[in-house]
């Protein structure tokens, strides 16, 4: 059977369990002098059978889920010929790899030789015995679960209490799983980040001026060195965000502004919907939208004035990322906006302050914390942002300050490093790693500056 | 302000003073109303910089993608051979499959333009049809053997020159060098019109296939199964855990440090960038668990990693929402604690709930950053018909197609966004309904 029927099985199995461990305890209560007796309800009875049906089969569904390619892969990989034993590891892995093809049935690297063919028979004939221990095994784990359930369901059994615990058990594994995805990634960033390094001294890497992650394939070739020189990244990420946030914060305020001070409700009801519109569309479509429309555009403008504009430049991506970015910081401008109290307000009228010097010299300053939060986090998703840069900025790792040159982010070298087939133990595909890495601190040290601020913004006014 | 100020402060020294006084606030005042002017029309323009972005992207998007929705096809009469496609008369259908369907074309061609002479005529003839017309043919002929000797009148996809020239965005005034079609395919393709034989379809391929290299035969049906597979992944991993991750948050978690962690996780992992989620499906999914490159199954994992925190705030944020005064009664009446919160509270926040994830799925499904990590970018062909079959997503398939030199790449670009967009407006007013339907203010 499938992983997926017997995951059904045991599914209907504990829809049986949960029905049989019901009708027990009812059973059971009727000698016991009726329902009354029983310390729970009938029904957590039966929840507590289901959950001793399933439960242990399926973590053990698991278990062998997660460990069975590795043990097939090893076992099959002992029994290949002595000739390719004594081959390096990566050879074995590539055979390995022909070996997995041929039985998924994909196509095979260059013709078929019969000692693979004959590991993939090995391999198939394998699969095919684990997959018959594993059903018997959650068999006979469901119907064990099941027994031991069946006698223990006695009036006196705190079955509520118990089923109430394991919901509590899943409650909280559930909500660490926001923990497991953080200890994730930056276990998997930063291992591979450390292999990187032993290739590229750290230092190298953080304040080298030069960039080009090309790496030889043969010893003799020319020009592939490759240079991990990070600086031209960050210098072109932070030149794009830049650009960004220039666009962004003063169009986002102000926005934030007219429509909580000064709109009238009906404008703020199609304005404010319209823009948040603009959050929604997905970033690969802003991509598109600059490379296709707003590249060409500044281009030709920059060249009837004379100026010689690369036809991806930063200032395109830059424009684009930073309207991308206007309806963020105009709805967590709008959030703290509305957070200062109203008293603060009417004080500054009554002392005869027009509505723009109320806003510019009493809410600006006291919402000015909340503010910078929010630009901050703005800051963050300029700095993470993807496609629109991938789409509409170069690769070219210039390190230069004019926004009509192309410049390259540290997140469209990740991406062009990372996309295609990769080996994985060069320093090209690691540096990628490596930029993942500066690339998650900085943003997380930003979010957690900036969300600190917030909050504590929000508790002064509350 | 200090205007304002010296005013209240002169106020008792006379009437004299006062005036002046008064002078000066008088005087200062134009001035203040005319910031007070350009301060508001700041504003003004700002909300109207933002919605003339909106229309024009928009705009330049439908203008550039509803005519990929209709295509150009070529009538032809084509004689099926039996000496091209079954000269020995076997009808066996490996011989029938292999056969040489581009020469029955290239026959029927040659018909109309008898002056086509030599290889490379001939070719640059043949090149005005699409490169799938003859698995047009040979799937017909597949499914129907005893039509060889026939002669049918077929419709078939032009080639993307073609429909580009028919569209107007091949401009004729330029040099031949310069443009993708030659002057003799031109006239042949005006001697096509003049006879008839050339007219715009809806275009069925576009909504129907899966990617192709020529433009005229891709279609975007492979990248909406790829969406739609890693989107129910996604949906039946973050729906329940997310809720039930808000349930303990909102519900039972006791304030102290380790809540405290989890919270700020929380937070944190809803403004990570999204490539770093592709960094950890790469590392974690794919290198460690081994599990299959370019898969829906892997993407929606990913999707669902990512999409957690929103549906976890959203789902938090629904069930504050619930009065206490719901669960007080409960426990009241002898409920416990969980049948207090899974009978009573959590029915009631369960619109809210849905909106929140509804939400997150919508921007799951406009995500591409990540997908590019694990693979699902490769160029596929066919269809998936499963979780684990190679896929790639609708916003990829968009990340792609842009990349794509040909003209015609960008006109089908500009509509598989529209498609995507068009999800993305479903899924959302559907938030919307739900939330103005079933939400409840307390």
């Amino acid at each position: 059977m499938t992983a997926s029927t017997l995951l059904l099985f045991v599914a209907l199995l504990s829809a049986a369990g949960f029905l049989l461990g019901r009708k027990r305890a009812l059973g059971i209560a009727d000698a016991h002098g009726g329902v009354r007796s029983l310390h729970s309800l009938p029904g957590h009875y039966g929840l507590y059978t289901a959950i001793w049906v399933a439960i242990p089969a399926l973590i053990l569904l698991f278990v062998w889920q997660s460990l069975e390619p590795a043990i097939l892969s090893e076992l099959v990989s002992r029994e290949l010929t002595a000739e390719m034993q004594e081959l390096p590891p990566e050879r074995v892995g590539l055979i390995m790899n022909d070996v997995k093809n041929l039985v998924a049935g994909n196509i095979v690297s260059g013709a078929v030789s019969p000692e693979i063919s004959e590991a993939a028979d090995q391999w198939l004939s394998l699969e095919n015995t684990f997959r018959w221990i594993r059903t018997l095994l959650i068999a006979g784990l469901t119907g064990l679960g099941f027994l031991f359930a069946w006698r223990l369901i006695h009036p006196d059994l705190r079955a509520r209490n118990r089923v109430e615990r394991v919901v509590r058990g899943v409650l909280i594994a559930c909500s660490t799983i926001a923990i497991f995805t953080t200890v994730g990634i930056v276990l998997s960033v930063l291992f591979e980040s450390i292999r990187f390094f032993q290739y590229v001294p750290v230092t190298e890497f953080l304040f080298g001026l030069e960039w080009s992650p090309q790496t030889a394939i043969r010893e003799d070739q020319v020009g592939g060195s490759g240079a991990f020189g990070a600086v031209p990244l960050f210098a072109g990420t932070l030149l794009i965000a830049g650009i960004a946030m220039l666009v962004a914060a003063p169009i986002g305020l102000m926005t934030a502004i007219f429509l909580s001070e000064y709109a009238p409700r009906a404008v703020r009801s199609v304005a404010k919907p319209l823009l948040e519109i603009l959050a929604g569309i997905p970033t690969v479509v802003y991509g598109f939208f600059a490379a296709l429309v707003v590249a060409p555009e500044i281009r030709g403008f920059g060249e009837s004035l004379g100026m010689s504009v690369a036809s991806e430049s930063a200032l395109a991506a830059g424009l684009v990322m930073g309207v991308m970015i206007i309806p963020f910081v105009s709805s967590l401008s709008d959030d703290v906006i509305n957070a200062v109290p109203q008293a603060m307000r009417d004080g500054a009228y009554a002392l005869g302050a027009t509505k723009s010097e109320t806003t510019r010299q009493v809410i600006f300053p006291a919402a000015l914390p909340g503010i910078v939060g929010g630009l901050l986090l703005a800051v963050s998703r300029a700095i993470g942002e993807t496609m629109i840069v991938v789409m509409a900025a170069g690769l070219s790792a210039n390190l230069t300050a004019n926004p009509l040159q192309a410049v390259t982010t540290v997140t469209v070298q990740i991406v062009t490093l990372l996309v295609g087939d990769q080996e994985f133990d060069s320093p090209k595909t690691l540096a990628a790693f490596a930029l993942g890495l500066v690339l998650f601190i900085v943003t997380l040290i930003l979010n957690v500056i900036a969300l600190t601020v917030v909050r504590k913004y929000r508790e002064q006014y509350e | 302000m200090s205007n304002t100020n010296s005013t209240g402060r002169d106020a008792g020294t006379g009437l004299k003073a006062t005036n002046r006084s008064m002078d000066r606030v008088q005087a200062s005042l134009r001035r203040r109303y005319r910031a007070e002017k350009r301060f508001r029309a700041y504003g003004l323009i700002s909300v109207v910089v933002g919605i003339l972005f909106l229309f024009v992207l928009m705009a330049s998007i439908l203008a550039k993608g509803y005519p990929a929705f209709r295509q150009t096809f070529v009538t032809l009469d084509v004689y099926l051979d039996s000496a091209v496609i079954d000269p020995e008369g076997s009808r066996d259908p490996a011989v029938l499959r292999l056969a040489d369907y581009k020469r029955l074309i290239r026959n029927s061609l040659q018909e109309i333009f008898p002056d086509a002479s030599g290889r490379s005529e001939r070719r640059k003839l043949v090149a005005l049809i699409s490169n799938g017309a003859p698995f047009q043919i040979q799937g017909l002929v597949m499914d129907e053997p005893s039509l060889v000797g026939q002669t049918l009148t077929l419709e078939f996809p032009a080639s993307a020159d073609l429909d580009m020239l028919m569209k107007g965005h091949i401009d004729r005034s330029l040099p031949e060098a310069e443009r993708r079609l030659s002057d003799a395919q031109i006239g042949w393709v005006d001697k096509l019109v003049e006879q008839g034989r050339v007219h715009k379809r809806w275009n069925k391929a576009l909504l129907s296939n899966g990617d192709s290299r020529d433009p005229e035969m891709a279609g975007i049906w492979g990248a909406v199964k790829g969406s739609f597979y890693m989107l129910v992944v996604t949906l039946v991993l973050s729906f329940p855990i997310g809720v039930a991750a808000a349930v303990y948050l909102e519900e039972f978690a006791p304030r102290n440090r380790w809540t405290d962690l989890i919270e700020i996780n929380i937070n944190n992992l809803a403004a990570v960038p999204s490539i770093v989620f592709g960094l950890l499906g790469l590392a974690v999914f794919l290198n460690f668990f081994g599990m299959p490159r370019s898969a829906p199954l892997v993407g929606g994992l990913v999707l669902t990693v990512m999409t957690l925190p929103t549906v976890i705030i959203s789902s938090r944020a629904a069930l504050t929402s619930v009065p206490p005064s719901i669960r007080e009664a409960a426990l009241g009446m002898g409920a416990s604690k969980m049948q207090a919160t899974f009978h009573h509270v959590v029915p009631l926040a369960v619109p809210g709930m849905l909106t929140g994830t509804i939400i997150g799925m919508a921007r799951a499904l406009g995500e591409s950053a990540p997908l590019l990590m694990i693979g699902m970018v490769a160029f596929i062909v066919d269809v998936p018909q499963g979780f684990t079959d190679p896929a790639t997503a609708l916003p990829v398939q968009i990340y792609l197609w842009a990349d794509a030199p040909e003209r015609a790449f960008v006109e089908r670009t500009s509509a598989a966004i529209l498609v995507l967009l068009a999800f993305l407006i479903a899924m959302n007013s559907l938030a919307i309904f739900l939330r103005r339907r079933f939400e409840r203010r307390w």
